[in-house]
Formats: structure tokens, C-alpha cells, sequence
């Protein structure tokens, strides 16, 4: 029996190791594979030019167009997100401190909001551009995107600000602040970390998504100039050149991963740097 | 004077504060609400024409000669969410005991950026991933093995890239349930003289056994919506599937695929936003009772 027992706890831990280890290694083969099959067909042109008018058959030009459009479409949605987002998060953690089951049902409705699929965010963005009339544009897409992320925001950044002792809300309180002083200037001061994760975070979802820009933003080879242009994105410009029946074109697909990925990464390591960085900063009770 | 000035704009400036507060507050309580309308509004034409029921179990996909019959659609999502949730379920639960019960700090270290990094790979990534790797796997090696002549673009490509996908989502939560099971429990188990793997058996999993069905069924939802990275490694075949290594079409595959068409043909728009409503019902349902188990999962500990 004892042998038996003994066998059983080896045999699981030994499975527990390889699932753990497999995790790890699919990330290696991830990255591995994307950028071994990428890194040879990145140029400097790849990323500096417009796609020129061959270039879905094999000649010359690059993704600028998908890359500015990417930065501008996250950082439109992010920065729209934010006005949006914040307060709703401090309101939770400030203003609604005493009605506990209230603030719960709203993170059981923004939990829900976070778990809908993007390509319903889309579809619904598309509904709602029809409904107003406007055309795929950049502005469409941004509209959408924020939809998208201003759950993922508020739910990141209400973790951080739960975080904050409820003696400092107190302590203002007494000291005969408003609210919205309280909001900005103790309770977002406080957590800046969480604040810049939280934004960063979003920022990393609005680049890296597809499904949601599919309808409203469009695609187009040029820069756009004016918010009522449409706009290609990184993602999209992947997806594209991947269905292309000419290598060539698929190779600049697994090159565009690789910037994709790059900028992703970029940006996970500055979430790390940031939260790390700034933790000495806080008034630790 | 100015001290009453300064009170005044403060208090002004809290009021302002506090209405757009409790604007933005409003909007997005009422997003789900919006959402479920708008898209309604748009499928309402093609509900009206044919009820629901005639519409998810018809197996007629032919938008020309307005036959909208999603139950290809839908079986097609079904095979790959449970390829993806039976592949990745083991590995997380596994992981999850590993990470909180057994491993040591400089293992956390690693896995956490690694979970990290993982959950942040946009989907396109993966979709390119899976045809580099995946399609090719499952095509040259695993159908020669097994004697049969396939593609590589199935429904098995599809699970396996989906599981990968869904892994860093369950693992967190399954992590954060495992955590918040009090120790003293199993401290208690093992006093009483079990080993450390019986109290993981009867005790953790037991105890914790309503949050890991949560965990999974939030990974399935996750599962179900995926988008690009399934389209790009399933196939997009329009028929019923009858096994693993048969082409699939899942519903957000055929959504992401046909918007070009969707203005050309009528009522094709309005059966799009009817699967966009069938996928939105489906992945809320799912994600409502979840979270309503891990709530009262955690009320209790």
C-alpha cells in the first residue's frame, strides 16, 4: 500500500514537471519559429516604406502604412479608453466604497464585457457605423477598439486600486477633500503602477487585435491622413498577405510577425520595468 | 472673498467631476444591453423571416437563394472548443497543482513571465504560429503515422492552437483558486498523516472543485469566440465534421471570412449579426454561470 501510494504521488509529480515544462517550451517554440521563420525577410525597407504598386505580387515596399496605422488606432482607442475608464474605476474604489454588492455586480458586468469575443465587438461596431452613417474609417475602428478595451482597463485598473488602504480614503476624508481630490490626487497618485499597467495592457490588446477592426477600419496601402480615412493595421496586414498564393508575400507576413511580436514584447517588459519601478514610491501602511 | 472663490470652484469642480463620473458609470453598465440591441436590431429581419430554431438546426448554407442554416456553424465551434478544452484542461489543472503546491521560487520566477507573455501573443501570432508549425505537424507526420492523407488544416490544428490560447487564461484562475483554499485544510490533512498527493486529491481538488469547473468553462467561452488564429488553421470548409482531421467552419470563422460580401447579398448581413448575437448569448450564458460559481465559491472559503 505504502509502495503504492508512493508510486502514484512520483507518477503525478513527474506529469505535473512535464506539463509544467511543456507550458515553457511552447512559448520557446513560439517564439522560436516565428522568428526563425521572420528575422531573414526583415529589412529596414520592410518598415520604412508603403506598400508600392506591385507589392502584393512580390515587389517592392514595406508595412509603414500598417505600423503607423496600428500606433495610431491604439493609441486613439487607449487614450479615448482612459477618459472613459478612469473615472469609472475610481468611482468604484471611491465614491462607491460603502455599497459593496453594487461595485461587485459592476466588476460581474465588466468581467462579462471582458469575456465577449472581439469579433462580436466588431460586429456590433460595424451595426453601430451603419447606424451612424460613417464609412470604415480610422475613426470607426477607434470607436470600436475602445469598446473593446475599456473592460480590460477599468478591471485592471480596479485590481490596482483595490489595492489602496481605505485608511488613506479616511484620512483625506477628515482632512476635508472632495471626492474627486480624493480620486486624483491620493487614490490614482497612489497607484500609478497599476495605472500604467493597466494602460499599457490595453494599449497591447488594441494592437494586437483583428477581429474587431476587421469591418470598421478598413485597409489601405497609404498613411492616413485624417481620422475619417481608413486605416491598415499590423494584425489585419498579417492576416492578409498570409492568404496570398505568392511566397513572397507570405515570407513579408512572417517578417510582419516578427515586428507584431516585437512590439508586444516591448511592450510586456515596460509593464514589468514600470510596476517595478515605481512600488518605492507608495505609502505602505 | 478668495477663500470663498477657492471653495466654490472646488466644490464646482467635484460636482463637474462627479456627473461625468457617474455618465461613464451608466454607459458602460448599459454596454451589454446596447450590444445585445444593436445586434438584434440587425438580425431582427432574418429572425422575423424564418424563427430561430428552423435557422440553428438547418444544415442549408446558401446565402444566394437566402438559405441561412447555421448548424454546420455551430457543430463546427462545438468540435474545436472541446478539442481545445480536453487538450488544455490536464495540462492546466497539472500546472496550477504544480505552480501553487510544489514549485520552488526560482520555477515561479520563470512561469510567471512566461504565463505572462503567453496570455499577452495577440491571436494573429498564434494563427501564424499554427500554420508554421501545426498545420505542417499535423499533415506530413501525424497523418502519415496514422495512414490517412490530410491536409493539416482540421479541426485538430484548430484545438491545438486554441488550447495554447486558452492555457495562460484558465491557469491564472485556476492559480487564484487554488490560493485562496485556506491552508490550515490541507495543514489538517497532512497532520492527520496523508501524503502530500492524497491531500492535493481529496482535499484541494475537492474543496476547490467548483472553481476549477469555472475555470474550464470560462476557458471554453474564451474558446468559443477566438477568432483569426482558428480561421487561419481550421480549414473554413462549409459541411458538417465527422472527425478530427476533417476541415472545420466555426461561426466566429464565418463572420470574420464573409464581411466583403456581406453588403452585396440581402439579409447575408443580417444572418452575420444573427451568429455575432448566437455567439455574444452563448459566450455571456457561459461566462454569467462561471463567475455566479466562483462568487459563491469564494464567499464560502
Amino acid at each position: 500500500m505504502k509502495k503504492f501510494l508512493k508510486a502514484e504521488e512520483i507518477f503525478f509529480r513527474v506529469l505535473m514537471f512535464l506539463s509544467t515544462t511543456l507550458i515553457g517550451t511552447v512559448l520557446f517554440l513560439i517564439v522560436f519559429s516565428v522568428i526563425k521563420n521572420g528575422l531573414p525577410y526583415l529589412s529596414w525597407e520592410m518598415i520604412s516604406e508603403v506598400p508600392s504598386g506591385g507589392y502584393y505580387f512580390g515587389k517592392e515596399g514595406g508595412i509603414l502604412n500598417a505600423i503607423v496605422g496600428t500606433v495610431y488606432l491604439s493609441l486613439g482607442s487607449t487614450l479615448l479608453a482612459f477618459f472613459v475608464g478612469l473615472p469609472v474605476a475610481l468611482m468604484m474604489n471611491v465614491h462607491l466604497v460603502r455599497y459593496q454588492r453594487f461595485v461587485n455586480g459592476i466588476r460581474l458586468i465588466l468581467d462579462l464585457l471582458w469575456g465577449i469575443p472581439s469579433i462580436v465587438y466588431g460586429a456590433f461596431g460595424f451595426t453601430l457605423m451603419v447606424y451612424l452613417g460613417i464609412r470604415a474609417s480610422l475613426l470607426a475602428g477607434i470607436i470600436t477598439v475602445t469598446i473593446f478595451i475599456i473592460p480590460i482597463m477599468i478591471r485592471a485598473m480596479d485590481e490596482a486600486l483595490k489595492t489602496a488602504p481605505r485608511g488613506l480614503l479616511e484620512a483625506a476624508l477628515s482632512l476635508g477633500s472632495t471626492r474627486s481630490e480624493i480620486s486624483y490626487r491620493v487614490f490614482f497618485k497612489q497607484c500609478i503602477p497599476g495605472m500604467v499597467t493597466a494602460i499599457l495592457l490595453s494599449f497591447g490588446r488594441a494592437a494586437g487585435d483583428v477581429a474587431s477592426v476587421l469591418f470598421t477600419a478598413g485597409f489601405t496601402d497609404a498613411i492616413p491622413t485624417s481620422i475619417n480615412q481608413p486605416a491598415a493595421t499590423l494584425p489585419l496586414a498579417i492576416f492578409f498577405q498570409l492568404s496570398s498564393p505568392i511566397s513572397e508575400v507570405r515570407h513579408r507576413a512572417y517578417a510582419a510577425a516578427v515586428v507584431l511580436f516585437g512590439i508586444i514584447l516591448v511592450i510586456s517588459l515596460l509593464t514589468r520595468i514600470i510596476s517595478g519601478k515605481y512600488k518605492k514610491n507608495r505609502i505602505n501602511f | 472673498m478668495s477663500g470663498f472663490r477657492i471653495k466654490l470652484s472646488r466644490s464646482l469642480r467635484n460636482k463637474v467631476h462627479g456627473s461625468w463620473m457617474t455618465v461613464c458609470l451608466v454607459f458602460v453598465i448599459s454596454m451589454p444591453v446596447i450590444i445585445a440591441g444593436g445586434l438584434y436590431w440587425k438580425s431582427s429581419v432574418l429572425l422575423h423571416d424564418h424563427g430561430v430554431f428552423s435557422l440553428i438546426f438547418s444544415k442549408e448554407w446558401k446565402p444566394l437563394s437566402g438559405q441561412f442554416g447555421f448548424y454546420p456553424f455551430i457543430i463546427s465551434s462545438i468540435w474545436v472548443t472541446m478539442t481545445a478544452l480536453i487538450l488544455a484542461a490536464p495540462i492546466c489543472l497539472l500546472t496550477a497543482i504544480h505552480l501553487t503546491q510544489y514549485a520552488k521560487r526560482w520555477v515561479l520566477k520563470i512561469m510567471h513571465p512566461v504565463i505572462d507573455i503567453l496570455a499577452g501573443i495577440p491571436s494573429v501570432i498564434y494563427g501564424v504560429w499554427g500554420i508554421l508549425v501545426v498545420v505542417p505537424f499535423i499533415g506530413n507526420h501525424l497523418g502519415t503515422w496514422l495512414g490517412k492523407s490530410v491536409s493539416g488544416y482540421s479541426i485538430l490544428a484548430g484545438g491545438i492552437v486554441l488550447a495554447i490560447m486558452v492555457i495562460p487564461f484558465v491557469l491564472n484562475i485556476l492559480i487564484d483558486v487554488f490560493n485562496n483554499i485556506p491552508t490550515e485544510l490541507s495543514e489538517a490533512s497532512l497532520s492527520l498523516g496523508a501524503t502530500r498527493w492524497q491531500t492535493i486529491k481529496f482535499v484541494l481538488v475537492k474543496k476547490g472543485l467548483p472553481g476549477i469547473v469555472a475555470a474550464f468553462g470560462l476557458g471554453m467561452s474564451r474558446a468559443f469566440g477566438e477568432t483569426i488564429a482558428v480561421l487561419m488553421v481550421v480549414g473554413n470548409v462549409s459541411r458538417i465534421p465527422s472527425g478530427l482531421f476533417q476541415p472545420g467552419y466555426p461561426l466566429p470563422a464565418l463572420i470574420a471570412n464573409n464581411y466583403g460580401e456581406m453588403l452585396s447579398i440581402p439579409l447575408y448581413d443580417s444572418a452575420l449579426m444573427l451568429s455575432a448575437l448566437i455567439l455574444f448569448v452563448v459566450v455571456l450564458g457561459f461566462n454569467f454561470v462561471s463567475r455566479y460559481i466562483i462568487a459563491a465559491c469564494d464567499k464560502r472559503c
